[in-house]
């Protein structure tokens, strides 16, 4: 049972099982994209509230809730690193944190300019807006420490513990909604059998494009973790037989 | 489904009812975070494959350099015949 879990620490193997299913993902990413995106440009009414300025919320939601799973990836794999010291987890440990950073940025600027017109403000203290920042200079300083320590394993070591130490900040950023009655608004819910607060053509691009993003974050995952490999793996025969053939 | 546009004229579209900054700030922002995230592993790639070829390259060059030291009668070789060990 036990034996796909080692396998997975295999680089070589993760670079083939990646490559073949890297057009796949790229390909439902596109469909979802060329779905999602008209949809919530052309079809999904103006709010009575927010007018047009409500289309940004098909941009601004997937992003911003997929960066919260940056952190608990990095922790993950950072355990992973530090209990079984598997190099391929240590890889996507490396190459998740610029993503998130950028994904973390794009959350933000997106709110930003949405709130610019509907909040009347760019920016405030909120709970939220002011952990997802946090979260943003957390990854920043994963990146730092990453590049400061010249000595692979101890960046290794060190960037693990300050992703599980960064796992806290998620917990504020999902619940600072509900704890604190600031500014940014409560999650709504999205229940996919009752009722739900907003009808289906509202809600349905919005899990397209938080599908379609997430997939987005797959791929550009895979990408950047198969560059690694390529890398650290390239005194490996398995690689050199790649050079070879290319 | 064309009635359930929400915009009855091209320039209504761009407009976004006064909100056409946001709006478009933000999808544009998307298209060049998507484009730039999508573009820029597989330039790496090429500079990675091209880097560690020319290391291989190098490499080979040297092993063999190292080779050609051991064939009789090369220049480093001292002067007079080394195949025989001379015994005092």
């Amino acid at each position: 049972m036990w034996q796909w879990f080692f396998r997975l620490g295999s680089p070589k193997w993760f670079y083939e099982l990646s490559g073949k299913w890297l057009p796949w993902l790229v390909a439902a990413m596109c469909l979802l994209l060329l779905t999602g995106i008209p949809w919530a440009l052309l079809f999904v009414p103006a709010d009575y509230q927010q007018g047009n300025t409500i289309r940004i919320m098909y941009i601004h939601v997937p992003f911003a809730s997929i960066s919260l799973a940056f952190f608990p990836l990095m922790a993950v794999a950072g355990t992973i690193t530090l209990v079984w010291r598997m190099k391929l987890a240590d890889m996507v440990a490396k190459t998740a944190a610029p993503l998130g950073a950028w994904f973390t940025a794009l959350a933000l600027i997106s709110g930003s300019i949405w709130g610019s017109d509907i909040w009347g403000t760019w920016w405030i203290w909120d709970g939220r807006l002011t952990s997802m920042l946090l979260q943003f200079f957390l990854l920043v300083g994963v990146i730092s420490l990453r590049s400061a320590l010249e000595d692979t394993d101890a960046a290794a070591k060190a960037c693990a513990v300050l992703s599980i130490v960064g796992c806290i900040n998620v917990f504020v950023i999902k619940y600072s909604v509900d704890w604190w009655n600031t500014l940014h608004q409560p999650s709504s819910s999205i229940g996919l059998a009752g009722e739900s607060a907003n009808g289906p053509e509202i809600w349905v691009p919005l899990v397209i494009m938080i599908v379609a993003v997430y997939l987005f974050f797959v791929v550009s995952l895979i990408l950047s973790t198969r560059n690694e490999i390529l890398q650290r793996e390239r005194r490996s025969n398995w690689v050199q037989e790649l050079l070879g053939s290319t | 489904m064309l009635e359930a546009l929400q915009f009855s004229s091209i320039s209504e579209f761009f407009q976004m009812g006064g909100y056409a900054f946001n709006v478009w700030a933000v999808y544009a922002l998307f298209v060049l975070f998507f484009s730039v995230n999508l573009y820029f592993p597989r330039i790496r790639k090429k500079q990675i494959i091209r880097e560690l070829k020319r290391r291989l390259i190098i490499n080979e060059g040297a092993s063999k350099s190292e080779n050609n030291s051991d064939e009789p009668g090369n220049l480093s070789d001292p002067i007079g015949d080394t195949s025989e060990t001379s015994q005092t």
